[in-house]
């Protein structure tokens, strides 16, 4: 489908917020993904995977995305009107569960984008949210504001440039004085791992997996993640397809 | 595609279009049958299948390249006893030759899974691969010594009821030398260009990308690569070709038939898009209306018939 760039800006340190509006509507839920050609050349075969950041009606979307090579440096340079090539949104996106009062959302560096609409979504639902943020440095916090607007928002960073000093796991445990009834966390897999094993048998959650991708449509068998089902068998499972959104419990870490 | 004679026939096979997917691009069919409408396909090859259930590499599987991609996902599948319950039957409704990939790590292993699947009624042909370039024994192995690959090919002839074409590697020196081989063992047909081995480097962290640390090279950057070996083994050897490597367009598929391929398959083209195969059948359907082309059998081996 094309969908006509709005605009882009930089909102942190070598990061891009890009808003694009459809052609036709589209359904969604936060914690999907878009997958977006960077161009319609041959040079660029393969998609990229930019979670849904921000959905203003079924048409206008914002992803956000970090400069990491030639593709996303193309991406950065195209301007309002220019139009792209995207599927999506695609996956399974973040489960919101009846009876929930308070939820804690955990993001770490451009793990934090897909949080910012599940966190309107919950407040439209009447859940209270606390973000944990955490970032490198000063110049790479984002979305704050954002997800201020939904609940309250802890910010940290490792050097502590900006708000506490810092990993997200830190703050986990004063998190939860208040305790909320699930987690959402997404960022990179470490964060991600000590965030596990931490609420591990505490609090039910999920985390939203990100790996190297090719078709995004389940076929390609590029994107697997190794996962625990119920009877306690590992197997490889597709982040395209079957998450990127899984049961925090079911993702087993190497 | 009013006009335009698009069958075509490949050992023994009548399909009505040569347009198919590559194995491995394609799944067991589930996923793209929400795309389109699978019945528009010339046929359907589905992805490698093994005797065992195989959970393939670790990650990351794949990367990109200047018009292209690496792959190491390593023959992940359920093993062909599932394939056979699982996979095929849903496949019939569609009412388009299946053709499943057999791949394994011993030359009894070729045999068993190709014994089992001669007693499946759900597929039309085998495509033996002796080509792929990341399991660490078998695969690749048996395709770059002819004498290796004439002995499969032979012993999965001697149990197979269903024609065999056998999908080459270009990781070789000469390929026309493998091409003759598998033919004087028996081949039925001929499936060419498996992926080409290759590597990415992460300059900031100074290791391979992929996990496996190097993969199969497969787009449009191999295409020429595909045409020449085509173009080659299509004047040395008699039988049917099916051509792949790099088609993302109707003009690409035209290029590979007249380079000497009978039918063509679409690869890495189905990542960028789900619906590459039949957007590729309807641009040369489209091509060979425009030229006045009435049958495109007309078009196999053209480039070559008058002689270098």
């Amino acid at each position: 489908m094309r969908f006509r760039i709005v605009d882009q800006r930089e909102i942190a340190r070598n990061v891009f917020r890009l808003r694009m509006e459809a052609d036709r509507p589209v359904g969604w839920s936060p914690g999907q993904f878009f997958h977006i050609r960077v161009d319609d050349g041959l040079e660029h075969l393969l998609r990229r995977p930019l979670s849904l950041c921000e959905a203003e009606d079924d048409r206008r979307f914002s992803v956000v995305y970090r400069l990491v090579g030639p593709g996303t440096r193309r991406l950065a340079r195209k301007g309002p009107g220019d139009e792209l090539d995207v599927l999506g949104p695609l996956g399974r996106g973040f489960p919101l569960h009846e009876g929930d009062h308070r939820a804690l959302l955990i993001g770490g560096g451009v793990g934090v984008p897909p949080l910012v609409q599940l966190a309107r979504e919950l407040r439209k639902r009447g859940v209270s949210v606390l973000s944990l943020i955490g970032f490198r440095t000063a110049e790479d916090v984002m979305l704050a504001e954002e997800l201020a607007e939904c609940g309250s928002v802890w910010i940290l960073t490792e050097d502590g440039t900006a708000g506490r000093r810092g990993r997200v796991t830190a703050a986990l445990e004063e998190a939860l004085e208040e305790p909320p009834d699930r987690f959402y966390a997404c960022g990179p897999a470490p964060m991600l791992r000590a965030v596990q094993s931490a609420l591990a048998g505490r609090l039910p959650g999920y985390l939203s997996l990100e790996e190297r991708m090719g078709c995004g449509i389940g076929v390609c068998m590029g994107c697997v993640h190794l996962c625990r089902d119920p009877e306690g068998r590992t197997r490889y499972r597709r982040v395209c397809t079957e998450g990127p959104v899984f049961p925090a419990e079911e993702v087993v870490f190497s | 595609m009013s006009g335009v004679d698009l069958s075509v026939e490949l050992a023994g096979l009548r399909l009505k279009n040569p347009v198919m997917p590559a194995s491995g691009c394609f799944a067991f069919g589930r996923e793209m049958s929400r795309w389109y409408d699978l019945s528009r396909l010339g046929a359907i090859v589905v992805k490698a299948t093994t005797l065992e259930p195989r959970s393939g590499n670790p990650v990351p599987r794949v990367a990109e390249t200047p018009a292209g991609m690496l792959n190491a996902i390593g023959l992940q599948n359920p093993g062909v006893d599932r394939v056979i319950a699982e996979e095929l039957p849903h496949l019939r409704q569609y009412g388009v030759p299946v053709i499943v990939n057999v791949a394994g790590s011993t030359v009894e292993e070729y045999v068993e899974v190709a014994r089992r699947l001669s007693d499946s009624p759900d597929l039309e042909a085998l495509e033996l691969n002796i080509s792929c370039p990341n399991v660490k024994c078998g695969g690749m192995h048996f395709g770059t010594d002819p004498r290796t690959a004439a002995e499969v090919v032979g012993a999965v002839k001697r149990v197979s009821r269903y024609p065999v074409f056998v999908k080459l590697s270009p990781n070789v020196t000469d390929i026309v030398a493998l091409a003759r081989a598998v033919a004087d063992a028996g081949a039925d047909g001929l499936s060419m260009i498996n992926t080409l081995l290759g590597m990415r480097i992460d300059v900031e962290r100074r290791r391979p990308v992929l996990a496996t640390e190097a993969g199969g090279l497969s787009g449009p950057a191999i295409k020429p690569i595909a045409v020449r070996m085509i173009y080659e083994v299509s004047r040395a050897v008699s039988l049917p070709i099916i051509g792949m490597g790099g088609i993302v367009s109707g003009e690409d598929a035209v290029e590979f038939l007249m380079a000497g391929a009978s039918a063509v398959a679409v690869g890495t083209a189905n990542f960028v898009k789900p619906t590459a195969c039949v957007d590729v059948l309807e641009e040369l359907a489209a091509w060979c209306r425009d030229r006045g082309v009435r049958a495109v059998r007309e078009l196999v081996g053209a480039a070559g018939r008058m002689g270098p």
